[in-house]
């Protein structure tokens, strides 16, 4: 049961308050980038590359510029003079702003066309006349590293192959010897596909140079719009935008997931040509080509191997990884983690040895390697850990929710040293998997199935017992771009005792205005509904790293808790002086201080916090205001249970997921509402990857899917009736014991569905699918496996 | 070519010169500034752009300005004119049918006529109607929730509970 401190009126912790942010967006009345119109404001459209590896010859932008409205034709040598025509990512590789002379992949930007409205800016793109000379792609990145292929990266001093980095974790020598002595070892080869976060709202910015005052007002689609600035005035400062000269907002958000922490050239040509021409700039990229060129997610080849003892005792696991990066790495990891966080994955159990090693290699594929809902590569380590865990139960014949029990870190083993080096906080897995298998019946099914089985019919229970890693991070560990992942919250109190509380991060559909309100309200005892939240504008908020990878609870959540102790503090000086006795004497319950033994001799906090505009100690600074930049001082890890069941149907192999439940436990709850509403969308980016999303390209480097026909992102048929619940094991080192929700669902829903899947068709021995699992990738392998013939 | 239409947009006539190949989410856009409908694709298949012309759902970014000539047009921006939220945008806000509210405005159409030519939807039938509208966020559970609040508000009915069954 969740606990609720203060009262309804209140709000705090616990409360599932109504959303304070709904009303305009229910009205019409959102404010996202795209509704953003100023005075003498054109638009930007941007020509793209028809193939996946070529030398530009020539750019002939004569007929663009005959069509009524279009203004200008920018290309990469019109950046060059300026130094403009590249970038860094956030990983400290280089990526083209335009190209020069060569594109590296399909759908890369080659030219911009600037006009008075889109429709023209639309004619001028399709009129630029661009010569290529195509050359042969490098599409696979198992070939990236041959002797015959084409040195992709030719522009990088000392790059002589398509190496990009090699990474590992744990004990090479050590795990190799458990390998070679255990009496069980289990392998499989898996595929973590490419897939697009396809938020419905793509991404756009309207870049606003003002020649005068010699300063830039970027509105744009980010999640992170301070980072953004710092990287503005890094790739700008010698022209003169230097960061003081640079205001980031970022508007209402529709979705992010980590397709909007990156920054593509689209932001750069829009910012470059405004600041050239002096007039707002607005680019908005259409669906297309969000899907086309904008950062992917995912694309790990994974050869994951388990070792363990007869009984099931896991011993070991090893992980290699083949990640395919496109044409540059452009990752929105950590700077120290290249690999993300992908070294959680020894998962939910108790075992000592492990070893993951990964190397990235370039091919002629957009770059990225952003999230997709999931924080840093926790996805494809957990697929892994997962897939596996239910690949042992199938080799020795053991019930896969036994051999998870078997195999849990116990709730007294916290806080837990993995075997690569983290400090898990708290947990209890047995709690959360048992509360999942009463929800659904576990033991009804297993019954049901052997019936099924024995007329023929395929049905598969699937379990996902993950742990999630998420907050990052603590500085000792944790920079992106060389600035310490802590995040921030800044308190105003009104005299009237309503107040305002900025923050570094930005929400895109969370509810921030409201959860970060309620811890507010938990800690002041202020109603919520007094407390206005605003993000986004990098004037106003005080500095932070931004809102992804579940971080913004475990950070900024917890800069909110901690800058309101901060006024606490402040409001018992002021209410021993009101009441004249001592601090000692007091007790607070939240909204007021009261006198101990006495009652009915108390100061509310509106009270005190009038007095500190009007009737302060002296010698106490007036006011009342706070501001906490918090450094977390570890991780914090949610952890899950799900099951999942599945029947397939015999003929057409569709895939029908009958029944999902899902129990969370990401420590304390700050709304119930929105955290179960986190827990549905996550469920459904979750079964997204698993039977529906990938991004294919042929050997030529055509994307086959990059529109919303054919890349399919799931409807409300598709989307199961999701059964969630909840755990709660706070958080021992985070202010108010929470820990962070997001993307769990979407880190643990893919195993429990492949497993399911696998578990329905291993009676006919399959051992492993690669998702997405579709309708013909089942009949296919039953076809192969002569299935259709017995009958 | 450009001709002029006119047009009825929640309960105001709009006269406008509009190019023939000026779509009508652009004109609804840009022209008249209801920035609430949204654009989520261009291939017709996101919903985030869904209007009602003459009642009918309709996505407008798949029909000129000009088909639309003598059409009485609503939006979201219509739906509440008196300021308090309708059964539809409660049942949104009361069940948490939105996140990011990008998609929500389309679902909002949508989901009118839905209920106009369905009073009592199972939720079967909640799930085919709004398949043509996609939401990143949501998981959709609460939409439908949303819409099953919606219609035993209509119905005058007693309304579902809206506590989240997260236990
Ligand atoms: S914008 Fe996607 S259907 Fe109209
Ligand atoms: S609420 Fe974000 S797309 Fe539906």
């Amino acid at each position: 049961m969740i606990k609720c401190k203060t009262s309804k009126e209140i709000s705090g912790m616990g409360h599932s308050m109504k959303r304070k942010e709904d009303a305009r967006f229910l009205k019409g009345k959102g404010n996202y980038v795209d509704d953003i119109k100023l005075p003498g404001m054109l638009h930007m459209d941007i020509v793209r590359s028809p193939y996946a590896y070529a030398k530009i010859v020539k750019i002939n932008a004569e007929e663009a510029l005959k069509i009524p409205g279009v203004i200008a034709v920018v290309t990469g040598k019109d950046l060059e003079q300026y130094n403009l025509h590249w970038m860094p990512t956030l990983m400290s590789d280089t990526q083209m702003v335009l190209p020069t002379d060569t594109v590296m992949y399909q759908a890369q930007e080659v030219a911009a066309v600037i006009a008075t409205d889109r429709y023209a800016a639309r004619d001028g793109k399709e009129a630029v006349m661009v010569e290529y000379e195509p050359m042969k792609p490098l599409m696979d990145p198992k070939k990236s590293m041959d002797e015959d292929a084409p040195l992709l990266r030719p522009d990088k001093e000392g790059q002589t192959n398509n190496h990009i980095w090699h990474w590992e974790a744990g004990d090479r020598e050590a795990t190799e010897k458990v390998f070679n002595e255990a009496d069980v070892v289990v392998k499989e080869h898996m595929h973590i596909p490419r897939i697009h976060v396809a938020s419905i709202e793509t991404c756009g910015c309207v870049a606003d140079y003002d020649k005068v005052e010699n300063h830039l007002t970027m509105y744009m689609t980010t999640q992170a719009p301070h980072a953004i600035r710092t990287v503005i005035a890094l790739v700008a400062g010698h022209v003169g935008l230097t960061e003081e000269k640079v205001r980031v907002i970022s508007p209402d958000i529709g979705g992010g997931f980590g397709g909007k922490v990156p920054v593509y050239p689209g932001y750069v040509i829009a910012i470059a040509v405004s600041f050239l021409v002096g007039k707002p700039i607005k680019w908005v990229e259409d669906r297309s080509e969000n899907l086309q060129a904008d950062s992917f997610a995912r694309d790990y080849h994974i050869d994951a191997e388990m070792a363990a003892d007869k009984n099931g005792k896991i011993l070991a696991t090893r992980f290699k990884v083949l990640a395919d990066h496109g044409y540059t790495d452009a990752s929105a990891n950590p700077s120290k983690f290249p690999t993300g966080l992908f070294s959680i994955g020894t998962g939910s159990y108790d075992y000592g040895t492990a070893f993951m090693e990964a190397d990235a290699v370039y091919t002629n594929k957009p770059p990225g390697g952003v999230a997709y809902r999931c924080s840093f590569r926790v996805t494809e380590a957990v697929h892994a850990i997962e897939r596996m865990t239910d690949r042992l139960a199938l080799e020795i014949g053991k019930d896969p929710a036994q051999l998870r029990f078997e195999n849990f870190i116990k709730k007294d083993q916290f806080p837990w040293k993995s075997p690569t080096g983290w400090e898990y906080d708290s947990g209890d897995y047995h709690a959360g998997l048992e509360l999942a298998m009463k929800a659904i019946d576990y033991e009804g099914l297993r019954k049901e199935q052997v019936e099924k089985r024995a007329n023929g019919e395929m049905m598969g229970i699937g379990i996902s017992t993950f742990t999630e890693i998420v907050g990052a991070g603590p500085s000792k560990d944790f920079d992106i771009l060389g600035i310490k992942m802590f995040d921030s919250a800044e308190i105003r109190v009104h005299p009237t005792g309503k107040a305002i509380a900025r923050f570094g991060t930005k929400s895109q559909g969370q509810g921030h205005e409201t959860t970060y309100a309620q811890i507010i309200a938990e800690e002041l005892g202020i109603p919520a509904e007094h407390i206005q939240i605003e993000e986004g504008d990098t004037d106003t908020a005080p500095y932070g790293l931004g809102t992804y990878a579940s971080r913004s609870t475990p950070t900024a959540g917890a800069a909110a808790a901690m800058a309101a102790r901060k006024l606490r503090d402040k409001a018992k000086k002021i209410a021993a002086h009101l009441l004249e006795v001592s601090e000692d004497d007091l007790e607070w319950e939240p909204g007021k201080f009261s006198v101990k033994g006495a009652p009915e001799k108390s100061k509310t906090i509106q009270e005190i916090v009038f007095a500190s505009y009007t009737n302060h100690p002296q010698g106490m600074e007036a006011g009342f205001e706070a501001t906490h930049y918090y450094d977390p001082p570890n991780l914090t890890f949610p952890s899950g249970a799900y099951i999942c069941v599945v029947d397939i149907d015999k003929e057409t192999c569709e895939i029908k997921v009958r029944r999902f439940v899902a129990i969370d436990d990401c420590g304390n709850i700050i709304n119930p509402m929105i955290v179960q509403g986190q827990v549905h969308g996550g469920l459904t980016q979750g079964i997204a990857p698993a039977m529906y999303e990938e991004l294919i390209y042929d050997e030529a480097g055509n994307i086959l899917n990059g529109t919303f026909m054919d890349y399919l992102v799931p409807t409300a048929v598709e989307s199961p009736k999701w059964e969630t619940g909840h755990t709660v094991t706070p958080s021992p080192h985070h202010p108010i014991g929470a820990k962070g929700v997001g993307e769990s669902p979407t880190v643990g829903a893919p195993p429990a569905i492949a497993n399911a899947i696998v578990d329905a068709l291993s009676v006919h021995g399959v051992t492993h699918m690669e998702i997405p699992i579709t309708p013909f990738k089942v009949w296919k392998e039953l076809q192969k496996r002569g299935v259709f013939d017995k009958e | 070519m450009k001709n002029e239409i006119t047009i009825t947009v929640n309960g105001e006539k709009h006269t406008a010169e509009v190019e023939n190949r000026l779509l009508l989410v652009h004109l609804i856009r840009e022209n008249l500034a209801l920035t609430g409908t949204h654009i989520g694709c261009d291939t017709s298949n996101c919903g985030a752009c869904t209007i009602l012309v003459n009642g009918k759902s309709v996505k407008s970014c798949t029909i000129l300005a000009v088909q639309a000539n003598g059409k009485e047009i609503s939006t979201v921006e219509g739906l509440s004119p008196g300021g308090e939220l309708n059964a539809l945008q409660e049942g949104f806000k009361e069940n948490h049918g939105l996140h990011c509210g990008f998609c929500t405005p389309g679902m909002l159409m949508r989901a009118t006529e839905l209920l106009e030519q369905n009073p009592n939807p199972t939720e079967e039938e909640i799930r085919w109607g709004i398949s043509g509208n996609l939401c990143r966020c949501t998981g959709y559970n609460n939409i439908v929730k949303a819409i099953q609040y919606a219609s035993a508000k209509l119905r005058g009915v007693e309304l579902p509970s809206t506590e989240p069954d997260f236990v």
